[in-house]
């Protein structure tokens, strides 16, 4: 995988594949000193035409915890101002040795077309109303994190469907990972068309939330009161706004989680904002974890995760011999004490190259250092 | 002479043939508990003492010392496990992920850190140990415990415990395994 | 007499039927037709070929005045007798927009020095902003014979009915565009099942039927006559497949990707494939195929819209609508419809010619007439090459197409302005 684009990109395997990653991370988070090197001398460049200060400041922080250098382009200080197109704009930044770009943009698609402009990678941060797919790893990893298991579990996602990103990425991921999904919503703010959604509709908030295991509340904008969208801010609220009484006719282990920023009073109360079930901290932790994840696999590993068993860039197959090392097979263990697990079950179903990939023996180590076999 | 097929999916995929048993179960077992004797002598106890297993060949040998040192001192002392991937200077030379957990569930700070791996070959992902421990805090002292070192250092690193010294040629392959140590090569 | 030129050997197809006969031309007339003509100053090989009367495209965006960046008339031409047309009606959304009698006489007199015949539809209301009659009959004078605001529908259905009426003095033909703003505001491409998934502001079919539903009132009420122009939707079909059985006087176009794409076309964010109206789907493009095979849709227009590459390099909700044509509608239609052959050139040829009122100078292979021809291999197979066609721009959404059908020759008021797929100047 060069890009990501969309959550389909990846896969359900690699879905889960990514989320398992990003507890590798995550614990990079914790430590006293939460910065590895493994980005040294690569350059991320984040190229925001729409203003995310906290997309932004999650990603360069990812970046910098990989030790990557970060270039931030944003619309006001750059000469997009000037008329410089889109296209000039990252011939220029790539030629300056950018070696991903994060790119958010009003436009649905600016991603996919930066990708015809550059040899690096791309990242889409969110393109007008089509996908945030960072957004959707880490509402998939919080929810794994919160309830255990996502497959099987019933999720409503409450809102602005039709104008959201968010919405498309989630329900792409949360389907991905098996999950049962609730779009509650006004018609209006529904998309045209639902055809090969996995979804189930509803307009009665009340119905649904006693039978979710997590509810996501989407962003209402004040612009849609003006398209005529809706009638009220207020009529939205007492139909779709999360309120503590209906907050509190959720199921006791049901998380609220919202991608931010939240605007209280409208889609959700601070009463039940302030709920010690809303893990909208959390989330925004677990976003630089599974941006380092996203931004590590896609610059840093050489590893291709939505081909399952096949072959990854160039010279992998010239190390195969003799990456193949002592490390790959289970230790040694004194009498009696339990075979621990090999690295191909330790793994959690990863393809096996994968496995292999991450041996850390000695013996793994001779195939870099010995330069014969890495082209 | 056991055939044991390892990885079967291309590239990396291929059969170790083992030629020369090395160690066998029982000979592993008894320099675990030697180098544990080693430790405990170097260190004159284990006071301020904790292991840390790398991931993924080390960390069951770490496990077996500190089962050794409970037997030998009856102290149970801590035990990490580290995974050094995103610490290696081969990333981008090949495929790298972050495979296995670390974990280090206590401060190293002013403490004696033995660091337990399988095999000892170029030294280089010791080097990366020791680069990751620096995140974690200022150890007191460094040591290096290892199953077998097979020579073809490329840092300047030497280990301080050693289960076996082996002479070996680059392109073998040394397998450690519960059923012992094997010296062979790996085919297609 | 001296025959100047003399096609020979082909398939000649109009309206009448197919003859296998040689066509001599003199002084820019059809003045033989007959099994062999021998000893012509010049002659043009056809065996194997249709000879059929030139193309007519109803709807053409030539960008002169004001974007001559993307086409000119000359280039316009060019491309048209490439494709194999002899005459088309260049659209009013010009800068300034061909809204009065200087600039109609401009676009005529370029269109002169240009390759084929380049006729004039003019605006319906000044600058095209729908709000004040354009001097219809002055412009009437001047040779004009369609009146339309394409680009944008006549929005306001007090204005469109008293442009109706009023052109009934001159026998004027309003071609619509037919879009109904307030619902297709905003929209960038269909509105369904892949605007949903791509998260782009769709523009639902209602938009333009509503507007053709509105205009068929309009024409009943006036008697006037109306052309739809391209008609993207089944729904648009049906309504006019309805009108015409009521005796209202309306007819239709489709343009060639309206039945030869859908908006799965969209789903890499393309914007060559962004055009107004959108590409919609498949079963639309099944409903425009069947209105063209049982006569409801008149007409195969090209809806030529050159944009330069800066302006086709943006998002694509920033991007131009729009998509070259000139060059490919002969082939497509030839290879994407499956219909007799002298159906597809009615369709291109003498039936468009009928609508804007160049029967009399096209459409038809016959003694007498002036000399306009197209001469094709139907059964060549080429594969479109932005680089290679002559239009400035290069927005074909074409590009890499295997299709069947070229162009050998062209002959344009007498004139062989394409020579073996090459044009003459």
């Amino acid at each position: 995988m060069k890009h990501l684009l969309s959550i389909a990109d990846l896969g359900a395997e690699g879905l889960k594949e990514l989320l398992d990653l990003t507890d590798r991370f995550a614990e990079i988070g914790r430590r006293p000193i939460p910065k590895v090197p493994a980005l040294r001398g690569k350059t991320v460049a984040t190229l925001f035409y729409e203003d995310s200060t906290r997309t932004r400041l999650s990603f360069e922080t990812a970046a910098k915890r990989l030790s990557a250098d970060t270039m931030n382009v944003s619309v006001s200080t750059s000469s997009v101002q000037k008329g410089e197109s889109i296209r000039d704009t990252v011939e220029t930044v790539s030629a300056m040795g950018a070696n991903a770009f994060v790119i958010r943009h009003r436009s649905a698609g600016v991603p996919h077309q930066v990708t015809q402009w550059t040899d690096a990678h791309i990242i889409n941060a969110g393109d007008g109303w089509h996908e945030h797919p960072t957004q959707a790893l880490l509402d998939a990893y919080t929810l794994r994190q919160t309830l255990g298991e996502i497959r099987g579990r019933h999720i409503a996602i409450v809102g602005d469907i039709k104008h959201s990103r968010v919405a498309r990425s989630d329900v792409t991921a949360f389907a991905l990972l098996g999950a049962e999904i609730t779009l509650v919503a006004p018609p209006t703010l529904l998309p045209p068309s639902l055809a090969g959604w996995p979804v189930h509709v509803s307009h009665d908030l009340d119905e649904v939330i006693p039978k979710v295991d997590a509810i996501y509340v989407l962003r209402v904008q004040q612009e849609r009161i003006t398209d005529a969208v809706l009638p009220s801010l207020r009529e939205y609220s007492a139909g779709y706004g999360l309120n503590l009484e209906r907050a509190q006719r959720l199921p006791s282990h049901a998380p609220i989680m919202h991608p931010g920023p939240m605007i209280r009073g409208v889609e959700i109360t601070s009463e039940a904002a302030d709920l010690p079930n809303t893990v909208v901290t959390n989330q925004v932790t677990n976003g630089v974890s599974v941006r380092m994840a996203v931004l590590y696999l896609l610059i840093g590993s050489g590893v291709d995760l939505s081909s399952s068993g096949g072959a990854n860039s160039e010279g992998d197959t010239s190390v195969g011999d003799n990456s193949v090392g002592a490390g790959t097979t289970p230790p040694p263990a004194s009498a009696g004490q339990q075979v621990p697990p090999s690295q191909e079950s330790a793994a959690t179903g990863r393809g096996a190259q994968i496995a292999l990939d991450g041996g850390l023996s000695e013996a793994t180590a001779v195939t870099s250092s010995e330069g014969t076999s890495v082209s | 002479m056991a055939e044991r097929e390892r990885r079967t999916t291309p590239p990396y995929g291929g059969v170790f043939v083992a030629r020369t048993e090395v160690l066998d179960a029982d000979a592993m077992a008894r320099a675990v508990k030697r180098m544990a004797h080693e430790i405990v002598e170097a260190n004159q106890g284990l006071t301020n003492v904790a292991l840390i297993g790398l991931q993924t060949g080390g960390v069951a040998l770490a496990d077996a010392i500190r089962e050794a040192l409970l037997d030998i001192e009856g102290v149970d002392i801590d035990v990490g496990v580290l995974d050094v991937a995103l610490h290696r200077d081969d990333i981008g030379l090949r495929p790298v992920l972050p495979e296995a957990e670390t974990r280090v569930p206590f401060g190293i700070d002013g403490r004696v850190i033995v660091l337990v791996d399988d095999v000892l070959f170029t030294g280089r992902t010791i080097r990366a140990a020791l680069d990751a421990l620096n995140d974690f805090g200022r150890p007191r002292a460094v040591q290096l415990a290892v199953m077998v070192d097979r020579g073809h250092r490329e840092l300047p690193i030497r280990p301080d415990y050693v289960g076996k010294n082996l002479p070996t040629r680059r392109d073998e392959i040394v397998d450690v395994s519960v059923d012992g140590v094997q010296l062979g090569e790996m085919y297609k | 007499m001296t025959i100047q030129l003399a096609i020979r050997g082909g398939r000649v197809i109009d309206a009448s039927g197919e003859r296998r006969v040689d066509v001599g031309i003199n002084d820019g007339q059809i003045v033989a037709l007959e099994e062999s003509i021998d000893g012509a100053a010049r002659e043009v090989d056809a065996a194997g070929c249709v000879v059929s009367p030139g193309l007519v495209d109803m709807h053409t965006h030539l960008r002169q005045p004001g974007k001559e960046e993307a086409e000119t008339i000359e280039t316009g031409s060019r491309a048209a007798v490439l494709g194999g047309y002899t005459a088309l009606l260049a659209m009013p959304n010009t800068t300034p927009a061909i809204d009065s009698a200087a600039v109609v006489r401009e676009v005529q007199e370029l269109g002169r020095q240009s390759l084929c015949d380049v006729e004039v539809a003019a605006a319906v209301t000044v600058g095209r902003t729908g709000e004040q009659l354009t001097p219809m009959a002055e412009l009437a004078e001047l040779g004009v014979k369609v009146f339309t605001d394409d680009g944008d529908g006549v929005q306001d259905a007090r204005m469109m009915r008293r442009a109706l009426e009023y052109g009934t003095a001159f026998d004027a033909t309003l071609s619509q565009h037919c879009e109904v703003d307030a619902l297709s505001e905003g929209g960038h491409m269909n509105e369904g099942a892949v605007s949903s998934r791509l998260g782009v502001p769709g523009i639902p079919a209602e938009a333009e039927e509503l507007m053709i539903s509105r205009d068929v009132a309009l024409a009943r009420l006036t008697g006037a006559k109306v052309h739809f122009q391209h008609c993207s939707t089944a729904g648009s079909v049906e309504l006019v497949r309805a009108a015409k059985a009521a005796g209202i006087r309306v007819t239709a176009e489709a343009a060639t990707h309206h039945f030869t794409l859908t908006d799965e076309c969209c789903a890499d964010y393309n914007p060559m494939f962004k055009v107004n109206p959108p590409l919609r789907t498949a079963a639309d493009v099944a409903a425009i195929k069947a209105g063209l095979a049982d006569g409801t849709i008149d007409a195969i227009a090209t809806d030529h819209a050159p944009h330069t590459p800066e302006a086709k390099d943006m998002p694509f909700d920033q991007a131009p609508c729009g998509m070259l044509g000139l060059e490919t509608a002969l082939a497509l239609a030839l290879t994407e419809l499956e219909l007799p052959i002298e159906t597809v050139l009615g369709l291109l040829s003498w039936r468009p010619a009928a609508i804007i009122g160049l029967s009399d100078s096209h459409g038809a292979i016959a003694v007498g007439r002036p000399a306009n021809v197209c001469v094709f291999d139907p059964s060549e197979s080429w594969t479109v090459d932005p680089a290679k066609l002559a239009s400035i721009a290069r927005n074909t959404p074409y590009a890499g197409r295997t299709v069947n059908g070229r162009v050998r020759h062209t002959v344009a008021s007498g004139e062989l302005v394409v020579t073996d797929g090459e044009a003459q100047r």
